[in-house]
Order: structure tokens, then sequence, then C-alpha cells
């Protein structure tokens, strides 16, 4: 990571006509990170994508990159590369010439542009494929066209949109090892924005997660699954039980609830379901719902608290729908929110 | 149930009978040796055909109608194209409105287009006969035109546009390298579909026409009206081959039927 700063977004307020979309955004992104956009859909990440590309003209700030201020500069000249969702193939021309299409504007030497192109599609595993329209091809197999129809012009950034999202599982694994490949034989920065929370902790190094058009936490993957700092990023990463904190008691529906133990000082705290203790504890509840998911069992407990999920490992003996069930909440595995709301 | 299972190839048989019933008695006519249009055919001869080429006014009006359905149609795709594709790529204000004005010409008849045409545009503006068909046919080509182009433009994403432009090309550039090989096909299409609906035209043509100056319908109805021997049918014929041969190449090419 040579270059700490390689990317800078500064102030970046982003609209579409009088909708903000992105407000006052600022991020700095190293030469070689992997960082995802991870958020719901009309969170911005996509329009902040747009941004760095060059396709969306921001309504204040500067996208800086490589030590330049790119914020005027316009789309086709900025060399950052995007693969599309819908990988955006030109459907008249075959692979080979799909690929070679932005080395011909160029006008890179004949030889040159071949050698390249070849060796574009080989590292995709297309090389059979060079005369295919793109119609010809499977999604997959379109895809790595997209990818290397991208790569081979050496782009500074690569930003991909949604990249996973439209592959079977299968794929999903194949196309996920791919771009860590390509990631480290040629080192190339890469933005992915998605809004699936396990595609972004498996292939990012960084993870900047948003809401409303502004950044709500960055962090590594472990990060951001582990130590979410606000409601909105534990609820998007698992955590079912959220309970704001005030005067060191949890608030629920039924009134303040005292914990057992120490409470920090937080504006709230969070459990995922496996967190929850089931069997012993301060708290009694009742199973109004039970579900078997292979490895574990899901239950959910109408509570004084409110409902509470729990999630149990498969190999202990169900409980029966109605059962009264004693259970905790044990403060010291809890994630613990800096903000609420 | 036998009812119903009579009921389809009844309608298709009267179908057929109307839709190509005339046209194969204009062909039968056509071959006649007789002196007058007449059908059944009196003996058989090549003459009316042979005499449809020596027709001087015949020949003058069929220029004029090539000239106005090839001209017409490619002055409507230059106006079309860039209609379809602002229509179809941004969201205009009133785009709807546009829209149907601009097909207009199809839904109003061609009685009032061309006695309007006549009333309100070339009496005051004292436009050239020439010029006046020329525009006229324009304008009653471009419906045709958007519509094709526009659904042709429908069907492809406009996020190639966005590809071609992060890999380098201007968007004026991505415009001719990747949208318009990919809406070639609709722009034939558009191509034949005005071609023919020029070429046909008679109401809006028969107002705007002047001394010397017609378009081969109308120039085959004043002619009917003077001298009623087969050559009429003759002629009616070997237009309606042209037309088969044009729409059978366009479908062998280009795939035409998936455009309409």
């Amino acid at each position: 990571m040579s270059d700490p700063n390689f990317l800078t977004l500064e102030n970046l307020t982003l609209a579409y006509g009088d909708t903000v979309a992105v407000k006052d955004l600022n991020l700095t992104i190293g030469k070689g990170e992997l960082v995802a956009f991870l958020g719901p859909s009309g969170c911005g990440k996509t329009t902040t994508m747009r941004a760095i590309a060059g396709l969306l003209s921001p309504a204040s700030g500067h996208v800086k990159l490589d030590g330049a201020d790119i914020t005027r500069v316009s789309a086709n000249k900025r060399n950052v590369g995007l693969m599309f969702q819908s990988y955006a193939l030109f459907p008249h021309l075959s692979v080979y010439e799909n690929v070679a299409f932005g080395l011909r504007l160029k006008k890179t030497p004949a030889a040159e542009l071949d050698k390249r192109v070849r060796a574009g599609i080989t590292s995709v595993g297309l090389s059979d494929y060079a005369d295919r329209k793109p119609g010809e091809l499977s999604g997959g197999q379109q895809q790595r066209v997209a990818l290397a129809r991208s790569m081979v012009m050496e782009p500074k950034v690569l930003l991909l949109d949604e990249p996973l999202s439209n592959l079977d599982a299968r794929l999903r694994l194949d196309m996920r090892s791919e771009l860590q490949r390509v990631q480290k034989e040629t080192g190339v920065t890469m933005i992915f924005v998605t809004h699936d929370q396990g595609e972004a902790l498996s292939l990012a190094d960084r993870i900047v997660v948003m809401k409303r058009g502004a950044i709500e936490q960055i962090g590594s993957p472990e990060d951001i699954y582990n130590r979410p700092t606000s409601a909105f990023v534990a609820d998007f990463v698992g955590f079912e039980n959220i309970f704001e904190l005030s005067d060191g008691r949890l608030k629920t529906p039924k009134g303040p609830v005292e914990l057992s133990g120490p409470v920090p000082i937080a504006a709230g705290l969070a459990w995922r379901p496996r967190m929850v203790t089931l069997g012993s504890g301060p708290f009694q509840g009742t199973v109004r719902g039970a579900s078997f998911a292979g490895n574990s069992r899901e239950y959910l407990l109408d509570t004084p608290l409110g409902p509470i999920k729990a999630e149990v490992d498969a190999a202990l003996p169900p409980h029966e729908l109605g059962a009264e069930l004693a259970f905790d909440l044990p403060v010291g595995t809890a994630a613990q929110l800096s903000t609420f709301g | 149930m036998m009812a119903r299972n009579l009921f389809i190839p009844i309608t298709l048989g009267l179908v057929i009978t109307f839709l190509i019933g005339p046209f194969l008695i204009i062909v039968a006519a056509s071959f006649s040796a007789g002196e007058t249009l007449a059908f059944p055919p009196q003996g058989f001869s090549l003459r009316w055909i042979a005499k449809v080429f020596t027709v001087e006014s015949f020949r003058d009006s069929f220029y004029m109608s090539m000239f106005l359905a090839i001209g017409g149609t490619l002055a409507a795709l230059i106006l079309g194209i860039p209609a379809s594709y602002a229509l179809s790529r941004y969201k205009l204000p009133g785009a709807e409105t546009i829209r149907t004005i601009v097909s207009a010409p199809i839904i109003v008849p061609g009685i009032i287009v061309g006695l309007s045409l006549l009333r309100y545009i070339v009496v005051p503006f004292q436009v050239g006969i020439t010029l006046a068909l020329f525009l006229a046919h324009t304008a009653l080509i471009l419906p045709y035109a958007v519509r094709v182009v526009s659904a042709s433009l429908g069907n492809l994403r406009s996020d190639i546009e966005e590809a071609a432009v992060l890999l380098g090309s201007s968007r004026l550039g991505a415009f001719f390298r990747v949208v318009l090989p990919n809406i070639r096909g609709g722009i034939m299409s558009a191509f034949i579909l005005g071609f023919v609906t020029s070429f046909n035209q008679v109401p809006v043509s028969l107002f705007l026409s002047g001394p010397g100056v017609r378009t081969l319908p109308v120039d085959m109805i004043a002619y009917m009206e003077i001298v009623f021997d087969p050559s009429v049918a003759a002629l009616s014929a070997l237009l309606a081959f042209m037309s088969i041969g044009i729409v059978f190449l366009a479908e062998r090419f280009l795939g035409f039927s998936r455009y309409v």
C-alpha cells in the first residue's frame, strides 16, 4: 500500500436534481485496497461509485485520484474501470472486440493490442470463446469478459457494481477467487458496491457501511461483523436483539430493564441470536416460534423485553412451542453501540 | 365443438380471400390480351406489362415517388433517430405529449393532413410542389421512424454507453460505436416501413400534386379516369411484386418481423 491517500473523496455531495443522494462524504482509500461500499438500496453507495467513475458530477466537493483533482475530469479520461452489474457488454461485438474496445480507442499498436487482448481473455479463462458474441455466453462468462474488458485498460481504480449478486452459489465462489486473484496479481485498487453483507465480509479489506447518503461506519470485516458501532450497522450484520440504553438500563416497550453485571457506557447494546444464553438466566420467555436450520435451531421468544431471537446448537434437545424458558443477555459479549437510531 | 372446429378455417379462408383475392385478380388482369380492364382476362399477352414502361407520365411519377419514398424516409430517419434517442434515454418534460404529437399523422386521416398542409402551409407560403410533397412525406413517415427506432432502443440497455465512455469514448462516439450498430435492424425496418408508406400514399399526395408533378399512385388514378386499359393492373402488379421483394429481402437479411 504505497500511497494511503490514493483516492480521496472530500466533502462530496451528490444530487439528482433536487434530491440529495449523498451528503458531505469524506473517505480516503489507499492504493491497492479492496474496499466494499455496503448498505441497503438508496443509501448512496452506487451514486458514490458513479461519482468516482465520473458518470455523475458532484454538486460540491472533490474527488482526488493519484495526486490529481479529477472532480472536473470527464469519465472517458479518468482511467477508472467499472464492471456493471448487468456487465454492459456490447452485444454486436465478439468477446475479442469487446475486450479490445478501449485499446482501439487509445490507438494502441496492432501487435501490442492483440497481445494484451489475448492475455486479458486468457487470464479470465475464455480463450476458447474469443470469437463468440456476448449473447452466446453464460452469465458467469459474460461477467468475466466484462472484467477482462476493464482490466485490459490497466485502470487506476476498478469499480464493481454488485459483482456477485447475479451469480449462483458456485459461480459466486469462482468470481470471488477470480477477483482476489486479479487484485493480487495487478495490485489494482478495487471498490465494490453491495447490499449483501456476506459478499462484503468475504471479499473486502475494508468495509464502508452507508446509510441514507452518509457513512455510518468504516472498518475491517471483523470490526463490522463483531463490533458494529450503531444500531443500523448492528441490524445490517445480523444482530437481531438490539436495545437502547438509558441510565444503565435497557429501554424496552414495557419499561426499563436492569441487566445483570456492570453495564458499559454506551448508547445501546446488541446481541446476535447465538449470543443469547438459553436455559438459565434472570429473564423468562415463552417460545413463540421455532425453526430448524441444520446446525442450529432458532427460537423466537415472547419476553418482558419484547421479542427475543435466540439460536442454539441443533444437537441440544428441542423446545416445544409455548414452553417457558429462562434466558440471559450477557453484557460481556454484547456489541456496544455508540450511536442509536 | 364442431362449430369451433369450423370457425377458424372459415375465418382464415375469408381473410385470405379478401386480402389475397383482389391481388390475384389484378395479376391475372394484367396478363389480359383485351383492350379494357376486365376479369376474367381475355386471352393472354404481355403487351400491357410492356406498355407500362412506355407511358412517359408513369416514368416521371415513378421517379417522383421513388425520390419521395427514399428522400422522405432518410429525412424522417435523420430527424427521428435523435428524437427517439432523446425520448427513450432522457426523462424529458412532456415526453408523452411529444410522442403523441409525433405520431399524430398516423392517427389523423390523410385527407385532413393533405388539405390542411395545402391550405395553411403550401398556399400561404408559396411552397413549391416538390418541396411540399417532400415535407409532407417526411412528416408522414416520421411517426413510423420514431416508433420503430424507439422499440429498438428500448431493447438496448443504456449502460453499454456508459461502459463505452469509461473505456475512453466520448458520449457522441459511444452513440455511433455502440448504439447505432445495435439498432441497425430497427433503422432498416423503419426505412422499409417508411418507404412503403410513402410509396403507397394517396390522399396527402393528391392534395399537394400539381401540374406535371405527381406521385405514381396519383398518376395511376388520373390515368384510369381517361384510359381504362389493363396497363394500370399491370403496373399495380409490378409495384406489388416490388413491395413483396423488398419485404422478403428485409425479412431474409434483417429479421424484419421482429421489429414491427
